[in-house]
């Protein structure tokens, strides 16, 4: 048997959280530096997953493993990668090393960390009138690592009751990060801040939950149908896409699309979809921002990924259905997340409307069901992560200076940390799409993707990228431009770690806009093989471009891909 | 030889990456570094110019393909550049007055603390303006277009402490945004149409396609091009960038990128060609425009201001030879390349102006220069004979052609655009004999206490005397055997006009506007002593001095209605949306109502939830089984 590489990325960061849970109280630092190392050992395990895979490789998923678990319920560990959980893992595998140093001091405790141990903590076992067992730093990295090693899972898992309960797990360590770590720019006092905080995260906790509820009902309903049809219930995709296709299971009409809502519910309560999104805000405004970047860079991938992975390949003719809706649904996101995003006055809000935006385009990428719309939306999900981790961050490098997170409460900044400034510029450039960074290649690919079935939704959807550049532009206008205001003038710039953090990030953003053609090729089969699951092909051009003679070299492309669309 | 292309691009990207992130270890050499680069590309383009003109005619296009860049699905873009006699012309006209332009700065920021990032943005417009014009497909050129309008925003917000100034480049950036959106909607449309935007494959098939669909994707191509350069509707923007330095005013929002829409057009000639309606929307919005800058131009008592009416103004007339198809692409390019040269030195001269007058910009508190500052008055003499067009000079030659070539489009039309045109001259010959005698002529109107005006040192003269030099001589040269003609002819195309007026009555007729423009100009301001405070005014002077009122209607409009709507969505979602989804929740399943209870004591509940849930799980699937 070969060494199990999909299970050892998961336990790994699993393990670290273990560890870093189990440092005593007074070594605090040493937590931390176990908790990166971890961190980075998964990161260079995601690696060895990409480089072991093969995207031309036959066959749907990769570097399988496969366990009977509850045999009486026909669950199994399936384990299994295609070119986009491998994209995934290595984003999620990518950030946590940056997620953990940029939030390397949210976690120490200070003097009002007792107010924060009484209403209950992430470490099981502590009393609350025993404060020197509290361990606050240990319990927000080993929480961060935990959520790091479950959602590895959920990317890998092709069992659907597998990935359903690493899907539901992740909900209690998220819950924890949010209601227990604020990010101390209060001003409000601390009491009230942490009641905010708790609102946000029962808030997330209710909308994820009953997603989950649903969810849960369809999952046990998909097993019904294949245990009546099959002789044996199953939960394994792959088997059930097979069945699907020879004939061997048929889904009524009504009872595929009660199971394919019953799905999607959950992921778009996660994704989030309008009108669902109303958790985002608030758990994206109180989380401190590295928790932040995971709940919109990771967690939330997590809805779309599944859209893609389990919606459109258990459920297919449900979700051509379903079409129509989801998209306009998407295109709502779109435009009201941007809108919104132009009307927030704090920081950390601003960018949770935006992210809401973008995962509009996201969604409308997945169900455009083209070529490239799926592929952009692939890409869209990696890029946005990067690029969202270096805007919030930097936000958070920012509040963390002045202790407020209100717009209005900065100005002139970019005049006494001129790094800071330039790279939240950077950040914000990367989240209005600008070419050149690699958020312009994804939502491209999707616009166009949309526009080549779907013109007049594809139309509607550029005026995204007007609006995206109202609300990063106000924002760095008002943040960083003109008069000092009196409270940043003795703002420091971006330390060494905040540099370590920012720097591999924007570069990474430059070099995915300029050369993204490994991503491309890792996404591009797993998405064709998506689309022949749904039985869908790309529209065809109106003038067919090689008839005509002198189109030379670019004609030649233009066969190539004739060529395909023919197979 | 086609590998040194990508060269020309490199250069400047590479002095911007060093300038921006090399820190202040750089701060003493940077304005060199920047300089030397921007000329190392012009010392490539030159080599590559000689190379071509070595070459017959039909074989002078060069191809150079670095890698693929998007390959998903039938969705292929590569970066890959093409350099013909269009892009050519662009590239020396770029790296050219983007040279002296830089050398002029030296002189021009040198007490600016930040000046190494000055050149840092600078050398990062070079490289994506040489990247718009050297593309060999849409999408790459679209990095260059939304890369020029990076360096744009940069550059106009360069002294961002001034809220104005923070402000004029937001606003270029966002006009120039929904112009962007005009090139995205295009590059679908070839996508969705020809399954390419490359420019070979697409020319080539367009033939093929309906006319419907060229329409569309001219107009779309049109609104890019007026956001980028400017034009009505999409003009508001060019007045306010006025608010960045003078440099940057000259190199960006004159020479070159804001020129940028001219060569989209004429690039796209093989589309348009074909799709007359989009045409026709193409020359009524040149000449909208070139009224609409020239009356603007008139009523500013800044000098920029009034210099960048003129912009727009000039660049109407080449939008509008642009739409008029084969009969007027080569001269819409060749007035780009004069205007370049004129319009520059003048720009280089209002700043040396305020250079030597503390930054003031008001032309009412100039007068009698002409004796402080010989160099600068000579030079903006000879830009403003050319701009006008007096005869002999750059601009009589390129603009004569397009007053042709707009009454050789015949018919009705025919005599509304040729008049148009006609009577732009006069005006522009009004607002430039406007700007040169209230800011070199008459009696002083600054306190000498205040005020030392002096010439600029020579690192700024000499670039303003070389500019001089092609303002005079560069349309004369054009000229000699139609040899610009026959130079872009293999690129553009060219057909000769049939004008229903003999090409000597129109240069005539251009003479005596010219004339009467000029003496309008000096019976309101040369013979009259000058007020140092504006006068009333008539109605259309108040309303030209707001821009015609645009900026009244945009605020009315987009910012007023834009705020009320995001601060009415912002009230929805909090209250409608959360409150319903809430609701729903709570009419469901009572949660809303149990939310402080499960706040309280919290995990044990969750706990016992969990259990539950397993519970029903389990018992679910052992029913199930039995089915």
């Amino acid at each position: 048997m070969s060494f199990p590489l999909l299970t050892a990325t998961a336990v790994v960061p699993a393990i670290g959280a273990i560890a870093t849970a189990a440092v005593p109280a007074a070594k605090r630092t040493a937590a931390k530096w176990l908790a990166l190392l971890f961190s980075l050992a998964t990161l260079s395990l995601a690696a060895v997953i990409a480089v072991r895979f093969d995207p031309g490789a036959k066959g749907p998923f990769q570097l399988t493993e496969s366990h009977a678990w509850i045999q009486d319920f026909g669950v199994r560990y399936d384990l299994g990668v295609d070119g986009i959980a491998v994209a995934l893992i290595a984003l999620t595998a990518l950030l946590i090393p940056f997620v953990i140093l940029a939030g390397w001091h949210d976690a120490d405790p200070s003097p009002s960390s007792q107010l924060r141990s009484s209403r209950g903590g992430p470490n099981e076992g502590a009393e609350p009138n025993r404060p020197y067992s509290w361990r606050p730093t240990q319990g927000f990295f080993a929480l961060i690592l935990a959520v790091e090693a479950m959602v590895v899972l959920s990317f890998e898992a092709t069992d659907v009751f597998l990935f359903y309960i690493f899907f539901e797990a992740m909900l209690i360590p998220m819950y924890f990060l949010i209601g227990g770590f604020g990010d101390r720019a209060g001003g409000r006092g601390e009491q009230q801040a942490a009641a905010q905080r708790s609102y946000a995260a029962v808030k997330f906790l209710l909308y994820n939950l009953v997603g989950g509820l649903i969810m849960l009902a369809a999952v046990i309903g998909l097993y019904a149908v294949t245990a009546h049809q099959l002789g044996a219930g199953t939960f394994s995709l792959p088997q059930i896409v097979q069945a699907r296709a020879s004939g061997a299971l048929t889904l009524g009409t009504g009872t595929e699309r009660l199971l394919f809502l019953g799905f999607f519910f959950a992921f778009a309560v996660k994704a989030p979809l309008w009108p669902l999104h109303t958790w985002l805000p608030n758990a994206m405004g109180e989380a401190t921002s590295p928790v932040a970047v995971l709940i919109t860079a990771v967690v939330d991938k997590v809805g779309t990924f599944a859209m893609l992975r389990f919606c459109l390949q258990l459920f297919p003719e449900a979700s051509s259905w379903a079409t129509p809706v989801i998209l306009v649904l998407s295109l709502i996101s779109i435009v009201y997340g941007a809108l919104l995003a132009v009307g927030q006055r704090d920081i950390k809000r601003l960018i949770a409307y935006a992210s809401i935006s973008h995962f509009g385009f996201i969604i409308l990428g997945i169900f455009a069901m083209t070529s490239q719309g799926q592929g952009g939306a692939t890409l869209y999900m990696v890029n946005h992560g990067i690029s969202t981790a270096a805007l919030m961050l930097v936000a958070g490098f920012l509040i963390s200076r002045r202790g407020s997170r209100l717009i209005a409460d900065y100005g002139g900044v970019q005049k006494v940390a001129p790094v800071l400034a330039g790279t939240f510029l950077v950040g914000g450039l990367a989240t209005l799409s600008l070419p050149g960074l690699a958020p312009f290649i994804s939502e491209f690919l999707v616009l166009v993707g949309t526009f080549s079935r779907y013109p007049v939704i594809g139309i509607i959807a550029t005026l995204g990228i007007v609006l995206a550049a109202l609300y990063v532009l106000v924002l760095y206008q008002r943040t960083m431009t003109g008069p000092v205001a009196t409270e940043v003038r003795a703002m420091p710039d971006l330390k060494v770690r905040e540099l370590v953090v920012v720097a591999p990030l924007i570069a990474l953003l430059l070099f995915l806009g300029v050369y993204p053609k490994p991503l491309t090729d890792l996404v591009n089969p797993a998405v064709q093989h998506t689309l022949s699951v749904v039985d869908k092909k790309d529209p065809k051009p109106t003038v067919r471009v090689d008839a005509v003679p002198g189109g030379g070299r670019h004609g030649g492309t233009a066969q190539t891909q004739d060529v395909e669309a023919a197979k | 030889m086609e590998n040194l292309i990508a060269l020309l691009v490199a250069a400047p990207l590479v002095g911007a990456a060093l300038l921006l992130c090399g820190g202040k270890r750089l701060d003493r050499t940077g304005h060199w570094i920047g300089s030397l680069l921007a000329v190392a590309s012009f010392a490539v383009a030159v080599v590559l110019f000689a190379d071509m003109l070595g070459k017959g005619a039909e074989h002078r296009a060069l191809h150079q393909h670095l890698f693929s860049w998007i390959p998903v699905g039938g969705f292929r873009a590569d970066i890959a550049f093409q350099l013909d006699q269009l892009s050519m012309t662009f590239v020396l006209l770029i790296t050219g007055v983007g040279s002296l332009i830089h050398i002029y700065s030296i002189g021009y920021m040198e007490h600016d603390e930040r000046r190494r990032r000055f050149f840092g943005y600078l050398n990062l417009f070079l490289a994506a303006m040489l990247l718009l014009v050297l593309a060999d497909n849409y999408l790459l050129l679209y990095v260059g277009w939304e890369g020029v309008g990076l360096a744009s925003y940069l550059l106009i917000g360069f002294w961002q402490h001034k809220p104005s100034a923070a402000t004029a480049a937001k606003k270029a950036f966002l006009v120039n945004r929904v112009g962007d959106m005009g090139l995205s909607i295009a590059i679908m449309l070839m996508f969705t149409t020809f399954g390419t935007f490359a420019f070979g494959p697409v020319f080539a098939a367009a033939g093929d396609a309906s006319e419907g669909r060229l329409t569309a994707i001219g107009l779309v191509l049109l609104l890019a091009a007026c956001g980028k350069s400017a034009q009505v509707p999409l003009q508001s923007w060019l007045g306010d960038a006025m608010e960045g330095p003078t440099p940057v005013s000259a190199l960006i929002h004159a020479a070159t990128m804001v020129t940028a829409g001219v060569y989209l057009i004429t690039r796209s000639g093989a589309i348009f060609n074909l799709a007359p309606d989009a045409q026709t929307a193409v020359v009524v919005v040149g000449a909208v425009t070139l009224l609409f800058g020239a009356i603007v131009g008139c009523a500013k008592d800044d000098i920029k201001k009034a210099l960048a009416g003129s912009t727009m103004s000039q660049i109407g007339y080449m939008v509008l030879a642009a739409g008029l198809g084969p009969i007027g692409y080569a001269f819409a390019i060749m007035h780009l390349v004069t205007h370049g040269f004129f319009k520059a030195g003048l720009f280089l001269g209002a700043g040396s102006v305020m250079h030597g007058m503390n930054d003031e910009v008001d032309m009412r508190r100039y007068g009698g220069l002409r004796r402080y500052m010989p160099v600068t008055f000579v030079t903006f003499g000879l830009g403003y004979l050319a701009i006008i067009g007096f005869p002999g000079l750059s601009g009589f030659f390129s603009k004569d052609k397009i007053i042709e070539a707009a009454f050789a489009r015949g018919g009705t039309e025919g005599w509304i655009l040729g008049g148009a045109a006609l009577l732009g001259a006069a005006i522009t010959a009004f607002y430039m004999t406007r700007v040169m005698l209230m800011t070199f002529f008459g009696e002083k109107r600054w306190d000498p206490e205040e005020f030392h005006p002096h010439e600029s040192p020579k690192v700024m003269t000499v670039p303003m005397i070389v500019l001089a030099v092609g303002s005079v001589f560069a349309g004369g040269l054009f000229s000699v055997g139609d040899a610009f003609v026959r130079w872009l002819e293999p690129v553009t195309s060219f057909a000769h006009g049939h004008s229903p007026v003999s090409a000597g009555v129109v240069t005539a007729a251009t003479m005596v506007v010219l004339a009467i423009g000029v003496g309008i100009a000096w019976l309101m301001y040369g013979r009259k002593e000058v007020p140092a405070t504006a006068p009333r005014g008539s109605l259309l002077t108040r309303a030209a001095r707001r821009d015609l009122l645009q900026d009244d209607f945009n605020h009315v409009v987009l910012v007023r209605g834009g705020e009320h709507l995001t601060r009415t969505l912002v009230y929805l979602d909090h209250s409608l949306v959360d409150g319903a989804v809430n609701g729903t929740a709570a009419a469901m399943g009572g949660l809303s109502s149990r939310l402080r209870q499960l706040q309280t004591g919290f995990v044990r509940s969750y706990a016992v939830q969990m259990l539950g849930g397993a519970a029903v799980l389990v018992a679910a699937t052992l029913l199930m089984r039995g089915v």
